[in-house]
C-alpha cells in the first residue's frame, strides 16, 4: 500500500491537479437527475407526446453539449476569458433584450427565452447573465484591488450587476434570477473584502426589511400585487389551496406523503399531473415523495460535498481571480439549490428557480457545466506541491 | 502570488459554513414536514387521490307468507366508455351499436365525447353486457348492477310497490320497509391521477355492499292470484269501474290478499295503459300514473252502506238498548224529526225482531237503534271501535275517516249515519272494525309485514302490531256472529253462502255521491268459519252495471273466493 501510494504521489507531483472527485459527484447529480426526471415526467410526457421518455432525452442531449462544453472550457486556461468581461456584461444586458424581439417565447406568462435560429435550441438569457457576471465580477474585484474594503468599493461591487439584474427582473420577470445574480455579487465581495462587520449588519438589516415585507403583504391581504399574494399564500398555502398555493400546498402533499423512507422509485402520486412542473422547479418534492427523508438528505449531502469540493478548489487557486471564478460559481449553484429547496418546502414564498444539475432544463444544466468547467480550468493551475 | 491573502481563505471557508448552515436548516425544516407532518399530508393526499364508486347492495327479496318471492333483483348491465383508453373508436363504435341495438350515430357521439367516463347505456341485459365483455374491447366498461325484478308482474302492484332508479322504494311496500330492504351500498376506492383516470398498480380497495334484508309478508300468492281472478272477472262482467277485494285474518290482522284491479305491471310501472291520451303534459301523466298506483283498500275512503250495519248492531247491542230478541216494526220509513227516511223496502218490513231486521238489512229498525243511542252514546261507540284513528296498516297514504262533528250531528245525521251512509271510511277500516266486532272484541292492526330476514333465511327481526283488547264483549261478539251468519244462510247475503261451511257476512249498497246519477257501490264482507272466523274477506265493486246489490254482485265474489281458499287454508268442513 505504502509503496504504491508513494508511487502514485510521485508520478502526480510532475502533473497538475485534477479535481476527479468534483467531476463525479457533478456526473452522480447529473445521472441522478435524468433518472428523477423520467420519474417525475413520464406519465405526463407518455400521455402529451406519446413517449414516456420525451424529457429525460431532451436534456440527456443537453447534458451531453454541457459535457462538451465543459470539457472544452475545463481545458482552456480560464485567463482565457478574462479580456471578455466587459463583452460578457454587455452580451448579458443585450441578450435579455432578444425575448422582446420575435425570437422570444412567451411561457407561463412570462418571455424569459428566446430561439436560436437555425438549430432551434432554447436559451434562457438569465443563464448567460449569471456566467457573464461570474466573470465580470471576478475580474471587476482583481481590478479594484484593495479599494473594494472602502465602502465605495463596495456600492461599486454591487451596483455594476444591477442593472442587468433589473433587466433580468423586469423584461422577463424573473425575480428569482435576479436575485442570484445580486446574491452572487454579494457572496463575491464577501470574500473579496476582509471586513465581517458590515456584512453582518447588512444580514439583519435584510431580515428587518423582509419582516417588514411580509408584514405589508399580510395587511395588504394578499390583493393587488402578485408577489403580495404569493406571500399571503406562503404564511398559510392551505386557505389558497385551490389559487396561489396550490403548487405549494400539492408540493407538500408529496414531501409529506414520502415519510421517512419514501413510496420507493417511480411511486410517487402527486407527479401524476396533481403536481404541476413536477420534473422541473419541484422535482425535489417528488424526491422526497419517491426517496423520502432518506433520499433528500443524500442530495442536500452531495450538494455540500459539491461545494465543499469547490471550495477546496478556490482556496488553492493559483491567483484572485481563479479563486474569485470559483466563488461565483459557489454562489450561483448553492444560492440556486438552496433557494429550490427553500421553495419546495414553503420555507419561503413560492418563486420560480430550479434545482441545479437535477430539474428538467437545457439551458441551466449547459450552463452549469460551464461554470463546472470553469472550476476544473482553475483547479487545473493547481500544482499539487503546493496543496 | 498576488493573491493568498490570509482572509481570503478564510472567508471563502466562512461562505461554505453559512451555506452548509443554510442547508442543514433546510434539513430540519424536511425532517419537521416529512416526519412530524408526514401523516397530516399523506391522508391528505390520499384524500385527493382516491376516488369513490359506489356498489349497489342487493335489495332484499319480498316473500310472501310462503317464500314465494315477489320482488327479486335481476343483474343489468351498464355499458360506459372511457375516452382516454380506447384504442380502437370505429371497432368500439361498431360493436356498440350492433350489440345495443342503438344508431352508430348516437354511439359515436359518446365514444367522442372527451370526457372521464360516458355513459353508453344502462339497463342493459346481463347476456348482452357479458358477449359485450367478451370482446375485450380497451376503454369499454361493463358494470354489473341491480335491477328491481317483479316475476308476477301485475300481481298485489298496488301493495308492493316499485323502486326508483337508484333502488329506493317510491310507493306500496317497498317505500314503509325501506330501511329493511335497501342494504348498505359499498366502495370501491380506486386511486385516480389528477384527471380521474386510474392508476392501474394501485389496485383497488373494496369495501364490500351488505345486502338488503328480505322482507316475508303476510300476503299468500295463491289466494291473491284467486283473488285477482275473481275481481278482473267481475269487473269485466259488470263492466265495472274498479274491484277491491281485501282478505285478512280476523284474528291476528294478517292480510292474505288485497287486490285492487286495474293493477299495472309493477315492472314497467311508467307505462300509461293503452287506450290513454298520449301527448299530455308530464303534469298530467304524473297525475294519471299516481291515480293509476293507488291502493283503493286504503287510499282512498267510501260510503260503507250497509256493512256498517255491523257496527250500529254491535254498538246497540253492547250498549243495551237493543237486544237480538226485540221487537220492531218497519212500516217502509221512519220519520226522524220533519224527515221521512224510507226503508230500501218500500213496503215495509212489518212486525220483526233485531235479528231478522239485520238479516233484512231494515233501514228503519237500525235507525232507531242509533236513536235510541243518542248522539252523544253512539259518537262514543264510534270513536272507542277506533273508527276515528287509522287503523296504521303498513301501507303508506292510509287515508282517514271523514265523519261529521258530534257538535253538528243531529238526530237526522244520527239517522243516516246509522245504516252507513253520509260519511267515509276505508275499506281496510271497515274490515277491521268488522273484524274486532266478530273476534271477541280485539281490534288486531291490519298488516302485510311479518319478519324480515337475512339472506340466509335467518330471521333479523319479526314484527309486532298492536292489539286493542276489549272493543266489544265477548257475549256481544258471538251475538253478532249468529246474526251474521243467519245473514248470509237466510237473510240478505244468501249468495255469500258456501256449501258445507258456516259463513257470516253483510251486503251493502251505497250510492255514490253525487246521489241520483244511478251509479252504486255494491259491497259485501264475509268472514268464516261464523263460529270461530279465521279468515275476513271485503269485496267492493264500484260502479257496476245493471244489477248493482251487494248481495248479487259482491257476495257471490266472496262466496267464490271462500270455496277455494277455506279448504286451501286448512280451514276443514263441519257442518252440523
Amino acid at each position: 500500500m505504502a509503496a504504491k501510494s508513494r508511487r502514485k504521489r510521485r508520478k502526480e507531483q510532475t502533473e497538475y491537479y485534477f479535481d476527479y472527485s468534483l467531476l463525479f459527484i457533478v456526473i452522480f447529480l447529473l445521472g441522478f437527475g435524468l433518472i428523477m426526471i423520467y420519474s417525475a415526467s413520464s406519465y405526463t410526457a407518455f400521455q402529451d407526446y406519446g413517449d414516456a421518455g420525451h424529457f429525460m432525452k431532451r436534456q440527456l442531449i443537453a447534458i451531453v453539449i454541457g459535457l462538451v462544453f465543459m470539457t472544452v472550457v475545463a481545458n482552456i486556461d480560464y485567463h482565457f476569458w478574462e479580456r471578455f468581461y466587459v463583452i460578457g456584461w454587455g452580451v448579458s444586458a443585450v441578450s435579455i433584450l432578444v425575448v422582446l424581439t420575435p425570437l422570444g417565447i412567451e411561457s407561463h406568462n412570462a418571455r424569459r427565452w428566446f430561439r436560436i435560429p437555425g438549430i432551434g435550441l432554447q436559451v434562457q438569457p438569465a443563464e448567460i447573465a449569471k456566467l457573464c457576471m461570474i466573470l465580470f465580477l471576478a475580474v471587476m474585484v482583481c481590478k479594484m484591488g484593495k479599494s473594494i474594503r472602502t465602502m465605495k468599493g463596495f456600492f461599486t461591487m454591487m451596483l455594476m450587476p444591477l442593472p442587468i439584474a433589473a433587466e433580468v427582473y423586469f423584461i422577463t420577470s424573473n425575480l428569482s434570477s435576479a436575485l442570484i445574480i445580486m446574491a452572487i455579487s454579494l457572496l463575491m465581495v464577501f470574500v473579496a473584502s476582509p471586513d465581517y462587520k458590515k456584512f453582518v449588519i447588512m444580514g439583519l438589516a435584510g431580515i428587518a426589511a423582509v419582516v417588514g415585507v411580509v408584514a405589508i403583504a399580510v395587511n395588504s391581504g394578499g390583493d393587488g400585487n402578485f408577489r403580495f399574494g404569493r406571500i399571503v399564500a406562503w404564511l398559510n398555502p392551505e386557505s389558497q389551496a385551490q389559487d396561489k398555493g396550490f403548487q405549494t400546498l400539492q408540493g407538500l402533499y408529496a414531501i409529506g406523503s414520502g415519510g421517512i423512507l419514501g413510496k420507493g422509485l417511480g411511486q410517487s402520486m402527486q407527479k401524476l399531473k396533481f403536481l404541476p412542473e413536477s420534473q422541473n422547479d419541484m422535482i425535489f418534492s417528488i424526491i422526497c415523495e419517491e426517496l423520502g427523508l432518506f433520499g433528500a438528505i443524500a442530495v442536500i449531502i452531495m450538494f455540500v460535498m459539491l461545494i465543499w469540493r469547490m471550495m477546496i478548489v478556490a482556496n488553492n487557486a493559483t491567483d484572485l481571480f481563479g479563486a474569485m471564478l470559483v466563488v461565483g460559481v459557489i454562489g450561483h449553484i448553492a444560492v440556486q439549490a438552496i433557494l429550490n429547496i427553500a421553495v419546495v418546502t414553503n420555507t419561503i414564498p413560492n418563486t420560480g428557480i430550479s434545482l441545479p444539475f437535477i430539474s428538467y432544463g437545457g439551458s441551466s444544466v449547459m450552463f452549469l457545466l460551464i461554470e463546472i468547467g470553469l472550476v476544473l480550468s482553475v483547479a487545473r493551475r493547481i500544482q499539487l506541491r503546493e496543496m | 502570488m498576488q493573491y493568498n491573502h490570509i482572509y481570503h481563505r478564510k472567508k471563502i471557508t466562512a461562505l461554505f459554513f453559512i451555506l452548509t448552515i443554510a442547508f442543514v436548516l433546510l434539513l430540519g425544516r424536511l425532517v419537521y414536514l416529512m416526519v412530524w407532518r408526514s401523516e397530516h399530508y399523506a391522508a391528505l393526499a390520499t384524500e385527493l387521490h382516491e376516488r369513490e364508486r359506489s356498489i349497489k347492495a342487493a335489495r332484499g327479496q319480498i316473500l310472501d307468507r310462503n317464500g314465494v318471492v315477489l320482488a327479486d333483483n335481476k343483474t343489468v348491465c351498464t355499458i360506459s366508455v372511457i375516452y382516454n383508453q380506447i384504442q380502437d373508436p370505429e371497432e368500439v363504435i361498431q360493436v356498440l351499436s350492433k350489440e345495443l341495438d342503438m344508431s352508430e350515430d348516437a354511439v359515436r357521439k359518446k365514444v367522442e365525447k372527451y370526457s372521464s367516463m360516458e355513459r353508453v347505456k344502462s339497463n342493459v341485459d346481463k347476456a348482452v353486457g357479458d358477449r359485450i365483455r367478451e370482446y375485450d374491447l380497451p376503454g369499454v366498461k361493463v358494470d354489473e348492477d341491480y335491477k328491481r325484478y317483479y316475476p308476477y308482474g301485475e300481481l298485489a302492484s298496488k301493495v308492493l310497490g316499485f323502486t326508483g332508479a337508484d333502488n329506493q322504494g317510491i310507493v306500496g311496500l317497498e317505500v314503509v320497509y325501506e330501511e329493511y330492504l335497501k342494504g348498505e351500498a359499498g366502495t370501491i376506492l380506486t386511486v385516480t391521477d389528477a384527471s380521474g383516470i386510474e392508476v392501474e398498480r394501485m389496485g383497488e380497495h373494496r369495501i364490500e355492499p351488505v345486502p338488503g334484508n328480505n322482507l316475508r309478508i303476510s300476503l299468500d300468492r295463491n289466494i291473491q292470484e284467486y283473488a285477482t281472478q275473481l275481481a278482473v272477472q267481475a269487473m269485466e262482467t259488470k263492466e265495472a269501474e274498479s274491484v277491491s277485494i281485501l282478505v285478512m285474518n280476523p284474528q291476528n290482522g294478517e292480510i292474505y290478499a288485497m287486490v285492487n284491479v286495474p293493477e299495472f305491471d309493477l315492472n314497467s310501472p311508467y307505462e300509461l295503459p293503452e287506450g290513454m291520451p298520449e301527448n299530455i303534459s308530464s303534469e298530467e301523466k304524473q297525475n294519471l300514473l299516481n291515480n293509476i298506483w293507488r291502493n283503493g283498500c286504503i287510499n282512498d275512503t267510501y260510503e260503507p252502506g250497509s256493512t256498517f250495519k255491523i257496527i250500529t248492531a254491535a254498538a246497540g247491542l253492547e250498549s243495551g238498548v237493543v237486544t237480538p230478541e226485540s221487537s220492531f216494526s218497519c212500516p217502509g220509513f221512519i220519520v226522524v224529526d220533519d224527515r221521512k227516511i224510507r226503508c230500501h223496502k218500500v213496503a215495509g218490513h212489518g212486525s220483526e225482531d233485531f235479528t231478522h231486521a239485520t238479516m233484512n238489512s231494515c233501514n228503519p229498525v237500525f235507525i232507531t237503534v242509533g236513536l235510541r243511542m243518542g248522539v252523544a252514546g253512539y259518537y262514543e261507540y264510534f270513536e272507542k271501535f277506533g273508527l276515528k284513528q287509522k287503523t296504521g296498516v303498513d301501507l303508506p297514504g292510509e287515508a282517514g275517516t271523514i265523519m261529521h262533528k258530534m257538535e253538528d250531528m243531529g238526530n237526522v245525521e244520527l239517522a243516516i249515519v246509522s245504516f252507513g251512509q253520509s260519511f267515509q271510511i276505508t275499506p281496510i277500516q271497515l274490515l277491521t272494525t268488522a273484524s274486532s266486532i266478530i273476534n271477541g272484541g280485539r281490534r288486531v292492526t291490519p298488516h302485510l309485514g311479518m319478519e324480515a330476514l337475512d339472506s340466509d333465511g335467518n330471521v333479523v327481526e319479526t314484527f309486532t302490531y298492536p292489539v286493542t283488547e276489549g272493543i266489544v264483549s265477548e257475549q256481544t261478539s258471538a251475538t253478532m256472529r249468529e246474526i251474521l251468519e243467519l245473514v248470509v244462510s237466510e237473510g240478505g247475503g244468501i249468495n255469500g253462502k258456501v256449501e258445507g261451511y258456516r259463513v257470516g257476512g253483510k251486503t251493502a249498497t251505497s250510492q255514490t255521491l253525487p246521489r241520483g246519477t244511478g251509479r252504486y257501490i255494491a259491497s259485501f264482507v264475509g268472514f268464516a268459519p261464523a263460529d270461530n272466523p279465521q279468515v275476513i274477506a271485503i269485496a267492493i265493486v264500484t260502479h257496476p252495471k245493471g244489477v248493482y246489490y251487494g248481495g248479487q254482485v259482491s257476495a257471490p265474489i266472496i262466496r267464490q273466493l271462500f270455496e277455494n281458499i277455506l279448504p286451501y287454508l286448512g280451514i276443514m268442513e263441519y257442518n252440523q
